[in-house]
């Protein structure tokens, strides 16, 4: 690691006051949304003790356990969506969207790791399914992640099929990705731990590589049942697709194993044999050594406020966040609703873009300058975002605040940097485009459970549709009940919940984590070269 | 004196013999087998030579080649040790002839006292008292009953030959005679070549006191004193103490008898002069003279201050005894020796072999903790000698202190990669028989079962120690990246676990000695601190946490919220769990069958063959049975077999891994 003198880097100050009320309060009232979370989590991941015994008669792991067996002893693993599929079936849930996804350490290198959840309804694609395996592999293509697919599971579930089959981001393009990210040398490994019938059986068709467990895995276009119906023909499991067949005869299968065990044994040997294509360390030479921050990462938890009228302190957020606390700001004094600058995270140079207020033409300004200007040094960009859009008003429409606007929305769109996202408070309106919201592809967005996602806050909408809709009404008790009614749904569907549940997010991350999650993704993403810039056309 | 000797052995003993020859500015000459190319013997001489492969018959028995490196290397004399040619009169004739001089008994004393018939002859004329008896030539039946009764019963039939238990036989009564004494006969003929028998006399509580005794070449005899070697297993010594717990009046009228018989043949340099002991009675008999320096000599060294090596030394260079006048012999406060083995047990005390993965000895204090042994971390425990690691030898004012002393020497002893015998001797020494120091030759026999089972663990006691053991397992497995904290330095390669929203969990299974099966689950909290739960998913530690010990290094910390407790831990040893099975890691048998033949576990001969081509065998029934060590190895069905090949033969020497019985495949199974 090159040696820099960071001397001259401003040491950010504790910027809040531990002993405050406002802290104190707020700490509890983050620790009442923590505990809510973990709940929900527990519940996320609850599997029926019923199944459990299933499972250990049938001799199989469940989906979190392979992948523990998987990754190297010790390693993190970074699991993304953990909520997704959340009240997604009315009351009920679909269980991590009935697939585990996520980034770990498999020989020292980070892979992405796709395993079906075998537990709830044999593993089904639900729609959200499919659109969590699809995000999972979108990542593992951004990031040049090898790919890893723990296979157990029955194919598409049925009764939705128009939802799972037929477009654009449905099944097939499992497949398709399969194939462009063979193609760019992302090696896609398969390991098939149970059925694998009819689409399900591309899954290992289409890998570079491919493991069977022995009278566990099958692979076959049709199953028995299919097949005596078709053709009359009368087979067995496994002489129509068990890891003997493939193995031995088909070649579908290139290596078979005794066990779930060996079969992550040989897993982890074929990955230590997959060469070492990876852009991490052209991108690393900009490295420097890395330094804790100066402040407990515990204190976010009272820093970043549950109740979003109040403003974050973003450089309370940043000094728990950074290297050393240390934080080089740009245009301190010009359009201070937006707080830019630089710093290191574990050692990797980042550049900040935290919102402190509502946007303005100054501050979108700047924004669209720092994001070009890191675009150019090729320096990865972190979003912090608490924010409720940008200025209205006839004094800021007549400044042109729409197009100032714009060209920050542009300067993010075009970034070819790593982007990564986390929204810390309000994500409002127009304010979630430039501060690089989901539609502008962020390698990696996460939510804080206190966080807000909407077009505009529920109260400002109640306020909005009842003025549309109430022109010259008298009945204040009407339009108050309206008020409720919209208030009610929009703090539904804004909630951090709502959100990962859908997928709109990477998943919902605990304040203390921040760092080390935000720490995990900035280097996963490092796994890719950066491309070079262009940016489109900015109104002057 | 001399100025260069040879050292005519390997093992702790040359090292101690080499030392005070060191310590006298002699120099030194080794001699080492190949298997011994590394051990320390070889590092401590000024000189060694390699002088044949690691079987002692063709190495450390082998007179000739010894003699040539003598000759080669222009040393004066030869220490012999003990053991491989102590004791051999042949071997001391050649010296003399090559006029090399032996540090050790003239030839005449070792043949005499080499014969159990002929030595009582000789101790019998020289008045000093021996077992009552018939030690002469008639070998007829009849004859031997009538004298067996003349010595009244029970009696005990002997090989004259005999040594190490084998070709003796117990006759309780008349009746019996016969049949015990075609036993006997038969076994000597096997063992010794020669089915000369002796009777005597039955000592029912006997102690095994024997009395060290030096003469000079000019007629002066002293004793140094007697050693108490009561504590034996299958005639072999486990624990010995000096002195005894006998009165002053006996002490003398035994040393007496002693320096008697080695005056009886003539006897110069170092002899040990064993006598049975009748605790009934306080009658003692003569029974053997070891015409060598005995194992168990540093305990007599403690209790004296002398340093007896360097006596024989003397001696043989013929100077006079050191100290002349009997008086003026000291004898201060008491002295333990343990003698510390790799074997086994709680598994019928089976030798082992192998690497010596972790050596911790205890701190060797002057003149209370003396160490004696050949071994180093590292080096291998061959099947070919003797698994002795080390002679522990404590000194204390009182027995009771020795004891103590001896207790937390062995209780700082740490070997790991084979088993050993060192918790075993803590509980001898925990014995309440043991400490009052009133036992005999059956001490160990007798209180078998104390001495080798282990008070059952209480459920939380035993749940405790498997999460330990849990804990401290998955602890070091990335201590090298703990240690390095990296997780601030790059947040992939933290190695703590890291979840996010959920603790990682982990199944473990720990394999407690043969088989037993223990599952666990450990739940990373942070780098630095877990949860332990057991099989039904209860928590038995919580926020444990592990730290190192810095006091004693081969311990290790575990604090939770409400307790600290101390943990045995040195890498892959702890406690009585010897194994730990990762299932993640596990590899199942999946569809491989049982093995179908049997290896030999170690180089040996075939005794028996129990099993015909053909033959099925079922499982646990015997199919072979090999010898090594002086340990018979019964092979038995690990599951029903049909026998398709025998690739042995009995009697014929088989390597360690070698096929010896090969089985019909098994059918699949289905």
């Amino acid at each position: 690691m090159p040696e820099l003198d960071r001397s001259f880097m401003k040491v950010l100050g504790p910027e809040c006051d531990t002993q405050s009320d406002f802290y104190k309060q707020n700490y509890e009232a983050m620790q009442k949304v923590n505990d809510e979370l973990d709940t929900i989590t527990k519940q996320m991941m609850h599997i029926d003790d019923k199944y459990k015994e299933i499972a250990k008669k049938r001799d199989k792991k469940q989906a979190r356990e392979r992948i523990n067996a998987i990754i190297d002893h010790g390693s993190p693993f970074l699991e993304l969506s953990q909520l997704a599929g959340y009240k997604q079936l009315g009351e009920d849930s679909i269980p991590s969207a009935n697939v585990v996804t996520g980034i770990g350490m498999v020989n020292g290198r980070q892979c992405m790791i796709i395993s079906n959840n075998h537990a709830f309804r044999a593993g089904t694609y639900f729609p959200l399914t499919v659109k969590k395996h699809i995000r999972a592999q979108e990542i593992a293509e951004e990031n040049n992640l090898p790919c890893v697919y723990l296979v157990d599971s029955g194919g598409a579930y049925l009764p939705e099929q128009d939802d799972v089959f037929p477009d654009k981001n449905h099944f097939g393009r499992i497949f398709f990705n399969q194939a462009r990210m063979s193609s760019k040398g992302i090696p896609q490994l398969a390991i098939v731990l149970g059925s694998c019938t009819a689409g399900g059986a591309y899954i290992p068709s289409m890998s570079d590589e491919v493991i069977m467990v022995h009278k566990k895995g099958t692979v076959f276009l049709g199953g028995p049942p299919l097949v005596q119906a078709a053709t009359g023909e009368i087979v067995t499991d496994e002489d129509l697709g068990g890891a003997t067949l493939h193995s031995e005869q088909s070649g579908v299968s290139d290596h078979i194993a005794y066990n779930e065990a060996h079969a992550f044994q040989l897993a982890r040997s074929i990955l230590s044999n997959i060469g070492t294509k990876s852009y991490y360390l052209d991108n690393s030479h900009n490295r420097i050594a890395p330094e804790e921050p100066l402040y407990s990462q515990d204190e976010l938890n009272g820093i970043i406020s549950v109740d979003h009228k109040r403003n974050i302190s973003m450089k309370g957020v940043l000094g728990r966040v950074l290297d050393g606390s240390r934080f080089h700001e740009f245009k301190e004094r010009y359009g201070s609703s937006l707080l830019t600058g630089f710093g290191h995270l574990y050692g990797h140079p980042v550049g900040i873009v935290a919102n402190q207020g509502v946007l303005f033409s100054e501050s979108a300004q700047k924004g669209a300058h720092f994001v070009q200007m890191c675009s150019q040094r090729k320096i990865p960009l972190l979003f912090l975002q608490n924010i409720t859009g940008f200025m209205v008003g006839k004094k800021f429409e007549s400044e042109g605040i729409a197009k100032h606007g714009a060209k920050m929305v542009s300067a993010v769109a075009n970034a070819n940097v790593p982007k990564i996202t986390a929204v810390l408070g309000a994500s409002y309106g127009a304010g979630n485009y430039g501060m690089c919201g989901r539609a502008y592809s962020p390698r990696f967005m996460y939510m804080l459970p206190s966080a807000k996602i909407s077009v505009m806050g529920g109260q400002q909408a109640s306020e909005v549709l009842s003025l549309v809709r109430f022109r010259g009404e008298k009945d204040q008790d009407k339009i108050n009940k309206y008020k409720g009614e919209i208030q009610q749904q929009y703090d539904k569907q804004g909630s951090a919940y709502y959100s990962t549940g859908k997928l709109w997010d990477d998943g919902i991350v605990k304040a203390a984590d921040l760092r080390r999650v935000l720490g995990m993704s900035l280097a996963a993403s490092l796994n890719q070269k950066i491309e070079d810039t262009n940016a489109g056309v900015f109104r002057f | 004196m001399f100025k260069k000797i040879l050292i005519a052995n390997r093992g702790e003993i040359a090292c101690r013999v080499a030392q005070t020859a060191k310590r006298l500015g002699i120099q030194t000459v080794g001699v080492y087998s190949e298997a011994d190319k590394h051990a320390k013997h070889v590092q401590v001489m000024d000189e060694a030579y390699l002088i044949g492969p690691p079987q002692p018959q063709q190495s450390y028995l082998r007179a000739e080649r010894i003699i040539e490196v003598a000759h080669k290397t222009k040393a004066q004399a030869v220490h012999p040790g003990y053991g491989f040619l102590s004791e051999n009169a042949k071997f001391v004739d050649q010296l003399e002839k090559d006029n090399i001089t032996f540090i050790g008994p003239p030839t005449k004393a070792i043949r005499s006292m080499g014969s159990k018939a002929e030595s009582k002859n000789i101790m019998s004329k020289a008045n000093v008292p021996i077992v009552p008896g018939y030690h002469g030539d008639n070998q007829d039946p009849d004859f031997l009953l009538a004298e067996s009764k003349k010595i009244g019963f029970p009696v005990m039939v002997k090989a004259s030959l005999g040594g190490g238990g084998k070709g003796m036989r117990i006759v309780l009564n008349e009746g019996e005679f016969k049949d015990q004494l075609d036993a006997a006969k038969r076994e000597a003929m096997k063992g010794f070549n020669d089915d000369h028998c002796i009777i005597e006399k039955y000592i029912g509580k006997p102690r095994h006191i024997e009395v060290q005794v030096f003469g000079d070449k000019h007629g002066n005899y002293v004793y140094l004193n007697e050693r108490d070697c009561s504590v034996q297993r299958r005639h072999q010594k486990v624990i010995e103490e000096a002195p005894s717990q006998i009165s002053p009046q006996i002490r003398k009228s035994i040393g007496e008898a002693a320096v008697q018989a080695a005056r009886a043949v003539g006897y110069f340099n170092a002899g040990t002069v064993e006598f049975i002991f009748d605790t009934e009675t306080d009658q003692f008999y003569f029974m053997e003279m070891n015409t060598r320096l005995q194992v168990e000599h540093p305990v007599t060294e403690m209790v004296t201050g002398l340093d007896l090596v360097e006596w024989q030394l003397k001696i043989a260079g013929g100077f006079h005894l050191p100290i002349v006048e009997q008086s003026k012999i000291p004898l201060i406060g008491h002295a333990l020796e343990a003698r510390v083995y790799a074997e086994d047990p709680e598994n019928g005390f089976l030798p082992g072999s192998g690497l010596i993965k972790i050596l911790r000895e205890p701190k060797r204090q002057e003149g209370k903790v003396r160490i004696d042994t050949g071994i180093r971390e590292g080096d291998q425990i061959s099947t070919f000698y003797d698994p002795m690691i080390s002679k522990l030898i404590v000194w204390g004012e009182t027995r009771q202190e020795a004891i103590d002393r001896l207790y937390q020497s062995l209780e700082d002893y740490k070997v790991i990669g084979l088993p050993t015998n060192i918790k075993f001797m803590k509980r001898v020494l925990l014995n309440s028989t043991f400490k009052t120091g009133v036992f005999d030759t059956s001490f160990i026999a007798q209180n078998e079962k104390e001495l080798l089972g282990d008070r059952p663990l209480t459920d939380l006691e035993k749940n405790k120690q498997l999460a330990s053991v849990a804990l401290v397992n998955v602890w070091f497995e990335n201590e090298t990246n703990r240690f390095q904290r990296l997780s601030h330095v790059d947040p992939w390669k933290s190695y703590d676990n890291f979840r996010v929203n959920n603790v990682a969990r982990r199944d473990l299974k720990l394999t407690e000695g043969e088989g037993k099966e223990h599952h666990l689950k450990i739940e990373y909290l942070t780098e630095n601190k877990f949860n332990v739960l057991n099989d039904k998913d209860e928590y038995i530690l919580k926020n444990a946490e592990v730290i190192l010990n810095q006091e004693r290094e081969e311990e290790i910390l575990i604090r939770t919220d409400s307790e600290q407790f101390r943990v045995p831990y040195l890498r892959d040893n702890l406690g009585e769990l010897k194994k730990k099975e990762i299932l993640e890691s596990e590899l199942g048998e999946g569809d491989i069958a049982k093995a179908d033949f049997v290896k030999s576990p170690m180089p040996g001969t075939v005794v028996k063959i129990y099993c015909k081509i053909g033959q099925e065998v079922k499982k646990n029934e015997p199919l072979i049975s090999v010898e090594s060590m002086k340990m018979e190895f019964l092979i038995k069905a690990t599951h029903d077999v049909k026998v398709k090949e025998i690739r042995t033969q009995e009697a014929k020497f088989v390597q360690m891994g070698e096929q010896l019985i090969i089985f019909e495949k098994q059918e699949e199974t289905k």
